[in-house]
């Protein structure tokens, strides 16, 4: 036992001397949760939009300074004529340009209606829908306020929107439990897969093995320095969502972190599982990236909604473990549900463990014969 | 140069008589391109909609109606119970719940006007947020409706209104793999630049055959171009290979000039390779150089505005992406394909792309060193 | 042996930390001799080879190869001089004949004398019909012929040899030796280190190190004079083992 603790000491060193594991192991995390909390936006903001006003009277340019002095749109361009508006997207300036007709505040009086076209730049679809979205909701508003003008009764239905478990609709509440996910598999299964394959490679494996330690010491001892580092991992991100984000946990921090460590063993026997399989470095690297991460990425609904892509990736995404992982985070710490309604998805993550755990262990035995 | 011709020559024999190097260099563009462009979309559609009626009048079908016609929603059930309807919600059966008070109608007429509340399921806030916008939008349609119907009724006077029509230019049916394959290729050449030519570099050191040329009268400049031509060829084949993909599996547009493209590509590889010879400087092993590789590819790609716009971004992270490369390849290579941009388009571009690969080539030079 | 000097080592001291791996070293080395530096594992001999092929820079001292100051013309000397360590030295999944290219084309030989040089190489070594394997496949002993071969391709005026028979068997050591005789006499001098005691005997003067210093130096001969010792092994244990002879 002593022996296994001198063990997992210098295995703990070892990954604390260099500091190119520690970036990884800690700057990940941090920067994930810094650059989806702050940097990214799926909101639309400053987008450059342009303007061909054919009428230039008092509604429209009226409309123009409504739309201009909104948070979403930045009026960058005065159009003189259509054809500069292919030219305008091309330059990437441009979001979108509004096309106010002739005569557009006449028509409007006499006629009862005018024309705006809202020609929206495709290439960004999320972005195109956004903005006629928004400019179409600024554009009713000011139908209406010129309306009162002319005619004093007006019916409205009005929509209140009450957001559930995120109230001020902070993206953050969706990443944190996503950044948690992949960080632990990242650390985990990846990291483990790599060196313990590393020494396979140039043969300090072999010198571990014929050591009085026993082989399941031996992978213990190696898997140890792991499981402390990706708790720390966990609680680094849910400190940091916390103190930054003022992000809470509404359920049972105690479960949140068992739950957290039946995953981080499931990400351990899976990155040994890997190291049992591949037989070089290369193999395990691209391995770990291509068949983890990347599917994890994918499939765990992290960034992309599951509902949303083709129907086969949903079947898909039932034998990737971070799917599950996710679900529980989110219900503990987002909806503060309690351990009863986690039960499946526990169920599920504890048998994957015990399968990679199997596969691990005969093919371990297989290479000692 | 001779030497460098010898060692290029080297490099690709190393590269394709590896079973693992040659299959990965076809296999990485056909993975991400089949399994990577349908998944990626973050796309709402289907919204799943559920609507307490407690009124059950004209009124209340016709908006009931109009939010079934509409595309974006996925009309699931229409129920009285309140606290059916807020358990589908809770167990992330629907996204949205509509509640239509028991007065809704009597009070459009009377009182002029009736609050409906929307309940959303936001722990996905992107989704919720353009659910709710859509949904406004859906109800505002209908408010007009009544507006007219109502007015046409009580009075002769005409309502102005404001029409607008929608075009989209470029992807008109805004077709969202249009807009990320773009992305996934450069996520694409990224990880063939920084991943395939680092760790190579990184594995001569590691085994120590990089002594073996250090001790030759071989020149820096030799070495260095020497390891960035063969990935630079590949990385420009697997961009080829990638498009053509695009084009047969998911029939992409391709507006602009193929030329532009490549030439962009090249200075792009150039800057992410000499990246990857900086850092493999840094690193000793193989993993390390994965693991700082890793940190960087995924700063840069997620900062690069290939799932949001970059101008949404605060004002630092936009600061930031001025020397974040993938940032200026996202937007060129959308341009170029999608909208057909030119090359006064991109001139910026370039310039940064340039500056940001002579920091990079420069750092690797300074950094490289033949006698320890 | 002339009496022309090829390397001149004065004070060398190289530390890495506060670690002394070579302490003061200093000896010269003629033309066409074959120049031994003898010592255990650890003693500094790697050190000092890779400082005077280039490879790593000196704390301090004067170091001249092939008549140019390391310091300064560290690229000069590879030009003249040729490097082979157990370690690696061929790539492994290179063919024969792809090494022999590649280090023929990068030391600027034609493309005429590279295969002009790889059939006299191949044929000296009854190594023809292996022409186009691949390094990887091939037992150690041949590939450490062939490292020593692709090492003096394009005469250089010094070969330097870092512990190049490890892990062979006797004959092919034998071998191995034989070559380097053969190269000594068409002019290249040979600086090899190594840490058998029978291979000492073979050089034309030997530097005994230990702990990083020089303890000895001369030829085998004088040194079993001098210490009264029939071979240079009793020699060594004399000299850096005495506490456990006395």
């Amino acid at each position: 036992m002593k022996r296994l603790a001198g063990f997992i000491k210098k295995e703990f060193i070892h990954i604390f001397r260099d500091f190119r594991t520690l970036i990884f192991l800690f700057g990940i995390p941090a920067a994930q949760i810094l650059i989806f909390g702050f940097a990214v936006r799926t909101d639309i903001k400053n987008a450059g939009i342009a303007v061909l006003d054919k009428s230039k009277d008092e509604i429209s340019t009226g409309l123009i300074s409504k739309l201009e002095s909104s948070d979403f749109f930045i009026l960058k361009q005065n159009l003189l004529t259509g054809a500069q508006i292919d030219q305008v997207f091309k330059s990437g300036e441009i979001k979108a340009a509004f096309i106010f007709e002739t005569e557009f505040g006449k028509k409007l009086i006499n006629e009862g209606s005018a024309n705006i076209q809202i020609i929206a730049d495709g290439s960004e679809p999320n972005v195109a829908n956004l903005i006629s979205s928004y400019a179409k909701a600024i554009i009713t508003d000011y139908t209406m306020e010129i309306n009162s003008i002319h005619n004093p009764s007006t019916i409205i239905v009005d929509p209140e929107v009450r957001m559930y478990y995120n109230p001020n609709l902070e993206s953050q509440y969706m990443f944190v439990p996503g950044v948690i996910a992949i960080v632990l598999l990242l650390t985990c299964a990846m990291m483990t897969s790599v060196t313990i394959t590393r020494e396979k490679e140039f043969g300090t494996m072999e010198v571990l093995l014929v050591s009085p330690l026993k082989p399941i010491q031996v992978i213990l001892g190696k898997v140890m320095p792991y499981f402390i580092l990706s708790l720390i991992d966990v609680i680094l991100i849910l400190l940091l969502s916390w103190l930054v984000f003022d992000i809470p946990i509404k359920g049972s921090l105690v479960l949140l972190m068992l739950e957290s460590m039946l995953y981080i063993m499931l990400g351990l026997s899976l990155g040994i599982m890997i190291s049992t399989i591949a037989k070089t470095m290369q193999q395990a690297m691209f391995t770990s990236l291509l068949g983890l991460m990347l599917p994890a990425i994918v499939f765990s609904g992290f960034v992309f909604n599951l509902e949303s892509m083709p129907e086969i990736y949903n079947w898909l995404s039932l034998i990737i473990p971070p799917r599950w992982f996710l679900t529980i985070v989110k219900n503990i710490m987002i909806k503060g549900m309690g351990f009863s309604f986690v039960l499946k998805e526990t169920f599920i993550l504890l048998a994957m463990t015990l399968v990679f755990i199997t596969i691990s262990t005969i093919r371990f035995k297989k290479r000692l014969e | 140069m001779r030497t460098i011709l010898y060692l290029i020559r080297k490099e690709f024999i190393q590269i394709f008589r590896s079973k693992f190097l040659s299959k990965a260099v076809f296999g990485i563009p056909i993975v991400q391109m089949l399994i990577l462009v349908p998944a990626f979309t973050l796309e709402i559609k289907n919204i799943e909609l559920c609507v307490v009626d407690h009124d059950m009048s004209a009124e209340s079908r016709q908006l009931i109606s109009k939010l079934r016609g509409s595309d974006f929603f996925l009309l699931k059930h229409i129920t009285f119970n309140k606290d059916a309807a807020d358990n589908l919600l809770h167990s992330n059966k629907c996204d949205l719940v509509l509640h239509i008070p028991n007065n809704f109608s009597k009070n459009i007429v009377k009182e002029g006007g009736e609050k409906v509340v929307v309940l959303a399921n936001a722990i996905n806030a992107a989704s919720a947020q353009i659910a709710w916008t859509y949904l406004r939008a859906v109800i505002q349609d209908y408010n007009s409706e009544l507006v007219i119907e109502n007015l046409h009724h009580s009075s002769p006077d005409m309502l102005s209104m404001i029409n607008t029509t929608n075009r989209f230019w470029y992807n008109p049916t805004l077709n969202y793999k249009y807009y990320m394959l773009p992305g996934i290729l450069v996520i694409l050449v990224t990880a063939i630049g920084l991943l395939l030519a680092g760790l190579n570099v990184v594995r001569e050191k590691e085994i120590g055959t990089i002594e073996q040329l250090n001790v030759t009268p071989i020149r820096k400049y030799q070495f260095i171009t020497a390891k960035l031509v063969p990935f630079l060829l590949i990385g420009l084949v697997d961009l080829a290979f990638g498009l053509l993909l695009g084009k047969i599996l998911f029939n992409i547009p391709f507006n602009g000039s193929l030329a532009l493209l490549f030439l962009y590509s090249s200075f792009y590889l150039v800057a992410v390779l000499g990246l990857a010879l900086f850092l493999s400087t840094i690193s000793t092993t193989q993993p390390q150089y994965l693991f700082v590789v890793f940190f960087v590819v995924m700063i840069f790609v997620m900062m690069s505005g290939i799932f949001t716009p970059t101008e949404s971004m605060p004002h630092w992270a936009q600061q930031f992406n001025l020397v974040n490369p993938a940032a200026y390849f996202m937007r060129v290579i959308r341009m170029v394909m999608l909208k057909g941009s030119g090359f006064a388009d991109v001139l910026t571009d370039f310039r940064g792309i340039v500056l940001i690969g002579i920091g990079t080539i420069s750092l690797a030079i300074w950094r490289y060193r033949k006698t320890v | 042996m002339t009496n022309e000097k090829v390397i001149q080592v004065k004070d060398l001291v190289k530390k890495f930390g506060s670690f002394v791996a070579n302490d003061h070293l200093s000896f010269d080395v003629y033309r066409g001799e074959i120049f031994g530096f003898l010592g255990a594992n650890g003693a500094g001999k790697t050190t000092a080879i890779r400082i005077l092929s280039g490879l790593s820079k000196p704390s301090s001292g004067e170091v001249r190869v092939a008549g140019y100051d390391i310091y300064r013309h560290a690229e000069n000397v590879k030009k003249h001089i040729g490097y082979m360590c157990q370690k690696f030295s061929l790539y492994e999944d290179l063919t024969v004949a792809e090494n022999i290219m590649l280090y023929g084309g990068i030391y600027g030989l034609s493309k005429k004398t590279i295969e002009e040089r790889t059939t006299d190489l191949l044929r000296n070594l009854d190594f023809t019909e292996y022409r186009k394997r691949i390094i990887g496949n091939l037992p150690l002993g041949m590939r450490q012929k062939l490292a020593f071969s692709v090492a003096i391709l394009h005469n250089p005026d010094i070969v330097f040899l870092d512990e190049p028979t490890g892990g062979v068997d006797p004959i092919t050591r034998r071998q191995f030796w034989e070559m380097i005789y053969s190269a000594s006499d068409n002019g290249i001098t040979v600086f090899v280190t190594t840490h058998y005691m029978d291979e000492a005997e073979y050089c034309d003067r030997v530097c005994i190190m230990n702990e990083g210093r020089i303890v000895a130096s001369d030829s085998p001969e004088e040194l079993k004079k001098k210490y009264g010792a029939t071979s240079v092994q009793e020699v060594f244990v004399k000299i850096a083992r005495p506490s456990i002879n006395n």
